[in-house]
């Protein structure tokens, strides 16, 4: 881990910290929340689609399975929310286990398909199977997360508690890719033959990258329910693991730090959006909610064709040029 | 639900007719990922979406418009082929030496910026269309059979048709054909293989677009109908070997039949999970599908 990285938590940290007193309105915080545990799947999702280098489309099942078993094993079974979090982190590992075995040996667009088709199935069973789901109406009554008996009822206290764990999630992550680990990946995502060749044993770390990029989304779900007290299909259907997967490439594939940077552009756009919606609204142009999925593609579609390596990297290259002469031999590689 | 002893010749009539009704629009939109697949190695992501376009233009020109029915499908195909062209230009041939997770990415992001414009413009209703003639159902042994069902049917032995002619008998077809082949080949022999990426997408859209066309009378089309069909119409793809046209078709209706029967049979709450769960099932346990040698196909990347 190098000093940059270092710098980069330290800074985040202490946005983190002044944020709730420069916000002070708990929408606006409710927002931040939301935009840490889009943080939190991402920064796993980036190590499997941007160190690993394998696509995965089926996120949101695992964001689904972390949500539901949180909200079902509270609710149906009264079991403390820590055990409900902790259950479901084994049941998206199992999963991803079970599902990675047989979908990691698949490449490119068949990985893509087979992740999303996974992805499908879950959102499927979690509306049809209404006796164990609720189906369509979903669950409610799921009860908060309490820490050391002090209760997460404020904005926020689930505030703080949220980013602390991407925090700690990206001390985690950063560590992970320079370790032995960490550049066994970087050597799948460059050739799996070579890789294998040189003693990396592909299958095992794909599968456990997978797994852990699982636990990550499942948390995040868990979080979800014990903050928004009700959950239904809805938010997990494919088009939130495509909208993951914005996120990452938005942001930038390959570095951790991009990953992170397009989680919180992309959770925050819609309120930009609709606060330019205020604006259009005084020059007679109605905006509605519904363009926001047009512009969500129109912003993929214009990174990956013009800043394939993303904003992040788009924005250091800029500050590069301007401190360092030495850029132009890097883009002439 | 019915009790499965009760299951009379005319239920798996029923269920067959469904089958393939359905069926034929997977076959399609496997038959355009297939065209794409054959020309660029791309699986388009936004196929489903092309098959969406199709189905809510066409419910403008005739129900709102009060177009016919045949000029309304001819100017629908074309304007959906013409959508296909454009996203070639604009987002596949600017992009050089592209990896396939860009590939993905590009073509995702197309098909949400179709998705959210169809949602833009026709709103998230879904569309009633007037049957092409009648809604009366025929008796047929003991089931009832849309005449709708037989201008599917019609269609897609129509299009096959076309293909089988296309792909054999003209020289565009041909020159398509060795490019699929081998590109590197085919540019040898003055074959101007980026006009055949173009042609492949123009021609893909257009399959797509006469899929979404005629199921629409059946299914009542909405924006976010395309993921879903995109992504049964892939399942097809697969089973039948991708890239092998004939397959899907076989394949398609295949998928169409154990799907409605699952359905009936089962439960019709998870039939949608059922081809899903095929199309996994083919690609863990055999991805070169059912009619592709996996010799050849051990040549390809998975």
């Amino acid at each position: 881990m190098n000093m940059k990285d270092y710098i980069g938590i330290g800074v985040l940290a202490l946005i983190v910290a002044v944020m709730p007193f420069a916000v002070g309105n708990d929408y606006y915080l409710g927002v931040l929340v939301f935009t840490a545990l889009n943080c939190l799947t991402c920064i796993g999702l980036c190590l499997l689609l941007g160190y690993a280098g394998q696509i995965s489309l089926g996120h949101s099942a695992f964001v689904a399975i972390g949500a539901y078993a949180s909200a079902l094993l509270t609710t149906k079974l009264g079991w403390n929310p820590w055990a409900a979090m902790g259950a479901g982190i084994v049941i998206s590992l199992v999963t991803a286990v079970l599902v990675g075995i047989p979908t990691l040996k698949l490449k490119g667009h068949y990985l893509a398909m087979a992740t999303l088709g996974f992805a499908s199935i879950v959102h499927v069973v979690l509306v049809a199977a209404v006796d164990i789901t609720g189906g369509p109406s979903g669950v409610s009554g799921i009860p908060r997360l309490e820490l050391f008996g002090l209760a997460l009822d404020t904005d926020t206290r689930i505030f703080y508690f949220c980013w602390a764990l991407v925090l700690v999630a990206l001390y985690f992550a950063v560590n992970l890719i320079h370790s032995r680990v960490g550049r066994g990946l970087q050597a799948i995502h460059g050739s799996e033959d070579a890789a294998s060749s040189l003693g990396v044993n592909i299958t095992v770390d794909k599968i456990r990258i997978f797994a852990l990029s699982a636990v990550f989304a499942s948390v995040s779900g868990s979080l979800y329910s014990h903050y928004v007290l009700y959950i239904d299909p809805g938010p997990f259907d494919v088009m939130h693991s495509v909208l993951l997967i914005t996120m990452v490439a938005v942001g930038g594939i390959h570095s951790i730090w991009g990953a992170v940077t397009g989680a919180v552009l992309l959770s925050l756009l819609p309120e930009g959006l609709s606060f330019l919606s205020e604006g259009l609204a005084q020059f007679n142009i109605q905006y509605k909610t519904d363009y926001d999925t047009l512009i969500y593609g129109a912003i993929l579609l214009s990174i990956m064709l013009f800043l394939p390596e993303g904003l992040f990297d788009g924005i250091r290259r800029s500050f590069s040029f301007f401190s360092k002469t030495n850029t132009e031999t890097e883009r002439g590689q | 639900m019915m009790e499965p002893s009760s299951v009379s010749f005319s239920d798996i009539l029923q269920y067959i007719i469904m089958g393939v009704q359905s069926g034929c629009i997977y076959a399609l939109v496997a038959m355009g990922f297939n065209m794409i697949y054959n020309a660029t190695g791309i699986i388009n992501f936004a196929q489903g979406e092309f098959v969406v376009l199709g189905g809510l233009l066409m419910v403008s020109l005739t129900m709102t418009l009060n177009l016919p029915i045949p000029l309304s499908f001819a100017a629908t195909t074309l304007a959906v082929t013409a959508a296909g062209v454009a996203m070639e230009r604009f987002t596949i041939n600017p992009v050089k030496n592209p990896t396939v997770l860009r590939l993905i990415i590009i073509t995702i992001a197309v098909s949400i910026i179709v998705k959210g414009a169809a949602m833009g413009i026709w709103g998230k209703n879904s569309y009633f269309m007037r049957h092409f003639s009648g809604s009366e159902p025929l008796d047929f042994l003991g089931a009832s059979l849309l005449p709708q069902t037989l201008w599917i049917v019609g269609t897609l032995v129509l299009i096959v048709a076309a293909y089988i002619y296309f792909f054999n008998h003209t020289m565009t077809g041909k020159c398509m054909r060795a490019c699929a082949i081998n590109r590197d080949a085919a540019r040898l022999s003055g074959i101007n293989d980026r006009r055949m990426v173009m042609l492949s997408f123009a021609l893909s859209a257009g399959i797509g677009a006469i899929a979404g066309i005629i199921i629409t009378p059946i299914i009542q089309m909405d924006y976010a109908r395309g993921a879903l069909l995109g992504i049964k119409g892939f399942g097809a793809a697969v089973l039948g070997g991708l890239g092998n046209s004939m397959g899907a078709i076989i394949a398609g209706i295949l998928l169409g039949v154990l799907e409605a029967a699952s359905a009936g049979l089962i439960s019709s709450h998870y039939m949608d999970a059922i081809a899903l769960f095929i199309l996994l099932l083919v690609l863990f346990v055999r991805p070169s599908g059912i009619f592709g040698s996996s010799a050849a196909m051990r040549l390809k990347e998975f």
